[in-house]
């Protein structure tokens, strides 16, 4: 059945040039894919996006679809401009889970292509900015016949609105040796503890947790979660003097001292006089930029944790926000340690729910009410680790400093007994 | 109906282990170093003895199914059917011998796809969903990165910059794209135009009131209607009202602009963690392919490219040179918009006799 093609002179351009254009996929999907309704959607898609590349403007509003049980997961598109395309009167995304760490079989993806042809517009990417896989338009009653068939294969809704959403974590220990941690394991821990806040969206804003398994941060985890877990470790890093001598003469003295020595962050490093390295790892602090330049010669130490900061989030609505150290050093072997963590999460989301304000995310709680208001409230005690430096401003009541001081030496005094 | 009725599975996140290329769950936490032959492909080598060489490639991100089934054809004929998405929606596939590595390149090429983002390479553009599916966009998010790969392909194959770059989009202020070593983002420069009709009937007012960050939004009764004011005075045109309350449309053909910042970096590599900061504004939101920003894109790669030292990304560089160099090197104006007003804007203030000349 021949359909009446929308002109897209403007989308048309962006078919040249030698990136794989969406635009070429959108259009095979309208002139080429067996299903008329598959081409008819696209068609009129294709017709709203030439529409906004004209007068530059959306034209897609919000709404509320969900699945049955469910209260969030999907993001409603309705088009103010069915008129003129109706066949993507209604556009809705799916956002689904992925595996943590992002792997997939291609016998996954094919069957998850073939029920997404089904029922939705065949356009899909993997992934979206909070990490989902974005089943990019479906009508109302698609997506509940989407879902309900992929729901039974193993895959279930992330979050959308004021809740728990998706996680995210880096491929980590499955490739990568400066993995400090099971990303993975963590990451499922963490999220799969919370699937009614995903699923259900009662609580004041958006709540993310992101895995990366060292400092180097692939996940952008403190700039980007509200409860951020960073591989690191607490012994030595592990030095092979042979393979430091290997990069001495194959890159040259000075290249290793104006790479590696001279950009300790903490002026930790020193080139011996025999091409050896030495590493003062007390002043170390893991930031891994001479692991990333010498990855046969450095290694992370084997008494391996996680750094967990708290608070990160976008500009809305106070201001760009980094997390904040809560937790300087955690081990995540045992399952109890894991449970430690997760019952961290718990304490910190319950107390956010209950003391924050509408759309207010954790980290603007925190700047409101203060660091050590929060660290009471979640049971915490405060540590150096958390600052960059001790307050500068005099303007504070001291009165209770001898209550804390002594409290801080006991406290000392029971780790010290162990 | 009862079908209908069915009770979803609460499962979460699925177990990756099921869909792991088999060597990386043999060797799971126990890689040993890695290397990079060749822009485009890692090995990394496990304590074992074990070898896996990842191909990575760009891809157009949304993804048609017709392109999935390629991508997925590709890695049963060439790798072993075992796929892995970067952050940066970059596709990769693992082979365990070297031998297989330059025919699956070729099958990427042939295909269309384009191998390369590893390392010192700028990597895909991290974008958002733009007119193609948000509701609140003040731009494409596709189509900008689209015509920007176009002109960055050379920089995505081959891996020549001092470290890697990541250059990210977003289609308004709340900036999804989040931070990048280049941020190009929507900047509206005028206050919302109030259909005041609508107010009452779509915008819960007081969580409209609530979520101005400059409290410009008062209720207000307007033709006789509850409707919502705005102090223009007061007004950041940031566009946070608009997608509570859809009647304060913040979006202009002419007075949304683009504007770039420089600077994010998420690593701990060297340094702290560090957020973008402005640099250019004012740039037309010119569909269908956006050349005012990419050429500022491209003059910021170029100066970077041949003025940064190896491993020094964008801020490095620029923390090291000084911002007056900065400005000289691109040939971007410096104007008093630069000077941050908002909360904490005095850390940014140079508080010592340190000039550079």
């Amino acid at each position: 059945m021949a359909i009446d093609k929308h002109q897209t002179p403007m989308l048309d351009q962006l078919e040249d040039g030698p990136w794989p254009s969406f635009i070429s996929g959108i259009k095979r999907l309208r002139d080429e894919h067996g299903d008329g309704r598959i081409n008819e959607i696209t068609n009129d898609l294709l017709g709203q996006l030439e529409h906004s590349y004209e007068t530059r403007k959306g034209y897609w509003k919000g709404g509320t679809v969900s699945v049955y049980g469910y209260g969030g997961g999907i993001i409603p598109r309705f088009s103010e401009v069915s008129q003129a395309f109706p066949k993507s009167k209604e556009f809705h995304t799916l956002r689904v889970q992925p595996p943590a760490g992002n792997h997939y079989t291609t016998g996954m993806l094919r069957q998850l292509a073939d029920s997404w042809e089904k029922h939705g517009s065949g356009l899909v990417t993997f992934h979206g900015q909070t990490g989902n896989i974005m089943f990019i338009g479906a009508d109302t009653k698609a997506t509940q016949h989407f879902f309900d068939e992929i729901n039974d294969y193993g895959w279930d809704l992330g979050g959308a609105g004021p809740c728990v959403r998706t996680a995210m974590s880096c491929v980590g220990a499955a490739r990568c040796e400066m993995s400090c941690t099971n990303e993975l394991k963590a990451h499922r821990m963490l999220v799969n503890n919370f699937t009614d806040d995903v699923h259900r969206p009662a609580l004041p804003y958006k709540f993310k947790f992101k895995v990366s398994g060292c400092a180097n941060d692939c996940q952008n985890a403190i700039e980007r979660s509200d409860f951020a877990v960073l591989g690191t470790w607490r012994d030595d890093m592990k030095v092979d003097q042979e393979e430091v001598k290997a990069y001495v003469k194959a890159k040259g003295r000075q290249y290793i001292i104006d790479n590696v020595i001279t950009r300790c962050p903490t002026q930790a490093l020193s080139l011996n006089d025999d091409d050896t390295l030495n590493v003062n790892n007390r002043d170390c602090v893991r930031c891994m930029h001479c692991l990333n330049v010498m990855p046969k010669a450095l290694h992370p130490g084997d008494d391996k944790g996680v750094t967990i900061l708290i608070g990160g989030k976008r500009t809305l609505k106070i201001g760009d926000l980094m997390g904040t150290v809560i937790v300087p050093f955690k081990k995540l072997e045992t399952e109890e340690d894991y449970e430690e963590m997760v019952e961290l999460a718990e304490n910190i989301i319950d107390f956010w729910a209950e003391n924050g304000l509408e759309h207010e995310r954790c980290g603007e709680m925190i700047e409101r009410i203060g660091l050590a208001n929060f660290l009471d409230g979640v049971g915490v005690d405060a540590d150096p680790n958390m600052l960059a430096h001790p307050r500068e401003s005099s303007y504070v009541r001291l009165d209770g400093w001898d209550e804390a001081a002594e409290e801080w030496f006991e406290k000392q005094a029971e780790k010290a007994a162990g | 109906m009862a079908k209908d009725m069915r009770e979803p599975i609460e499962s979460g996140c699925p177990d990756p282990w099921q869909y792991m290329h088999p060597v990386m769950r043999k060797n799971f936490g126990q890689w040993k170093w890695h290397d990079h032959p060749r822009p485009g492909v890692l090995r990394h080598v496990a304590y074992s003895g074990d070898e896996v060489w990842t191909v990575k490639a760009g891809t157009q991100r949304i993804l048609d199914v017709f392109t999935l089934r390629k991508l997925c054809d590709i890695g049963d004929q060439y790798a072993d059917g075992y796929v892995h998405f970067t952050l940066r929606s970059n596709i990769e596939y693992m082979v365990t011998e070297e031998s297989r590595v330059q025919p699956l390149i070729d099958a990427l090429e042939d295909a269309g796809f384009i191998v390369g983002g590893t390392q010192n390479s700028v990597t895909m553009i991290s974008h958002t969903q733009g007119w193609l599916h948000c509701d609140i966009p003040g731009t494409d998010a596709s189509g900008v990165v689209k015509a920007m790969m176009d002109e960055l392909i050379d920089e995505f194959r081959n891996a020549n910059m001092p470290n890697r770059v990541h250059i990210t989009t977003s289609c308004c202020q709340i900036n999804c794209g989040g931070q990048g070593d280049i941020a190009i983002n929507v900047q509206h420069t005028k206050p919302p135009k109030i259909n005041h009709d609508l107010v009452a009937n779509v915008c819960e007012r007081p969580s409209v009131v609530a979520r101005c960050p400059v409290a410009a939004i008062r209720p207000a009764m307007v033709n006789g209607k509850p409707s919502l004011e705005v102090d223009e005075r007061k007004c950041i045109c940031c566009g946070a009202c608009y997608p509570p309350c859809p009647p304060m449309q913040i979006n202009d053909a002419e007075h949304t602009k683009l504007a770039i910042w420089v600077g994010g970096n998420h690593s701990n590599a060297r340094g702290k963690p560090t957020f973008q900061k402005l640099v250019a504004a004012g740039i037309p939101n010119n569909p269908p392919r956006w050349p005012e920003a990419t050429a500022i894109v491209k003059r910021i790669l170029k100066a970077y490219k041949e003025g940064a030292r190896d491993w020094e990304r964008i801020n490095e560089w620029i923390e090291r040179i000084g911002w007056p160099r900065f400005f000289e090197e691109v040939e971007l104006p410096f104007t008093k918009y630069h000077i941050d007003t908002w909360r904490g804007a005095r850390a940014s203030f140079n508080s010592s006799s340190y000039i550079r000349f």
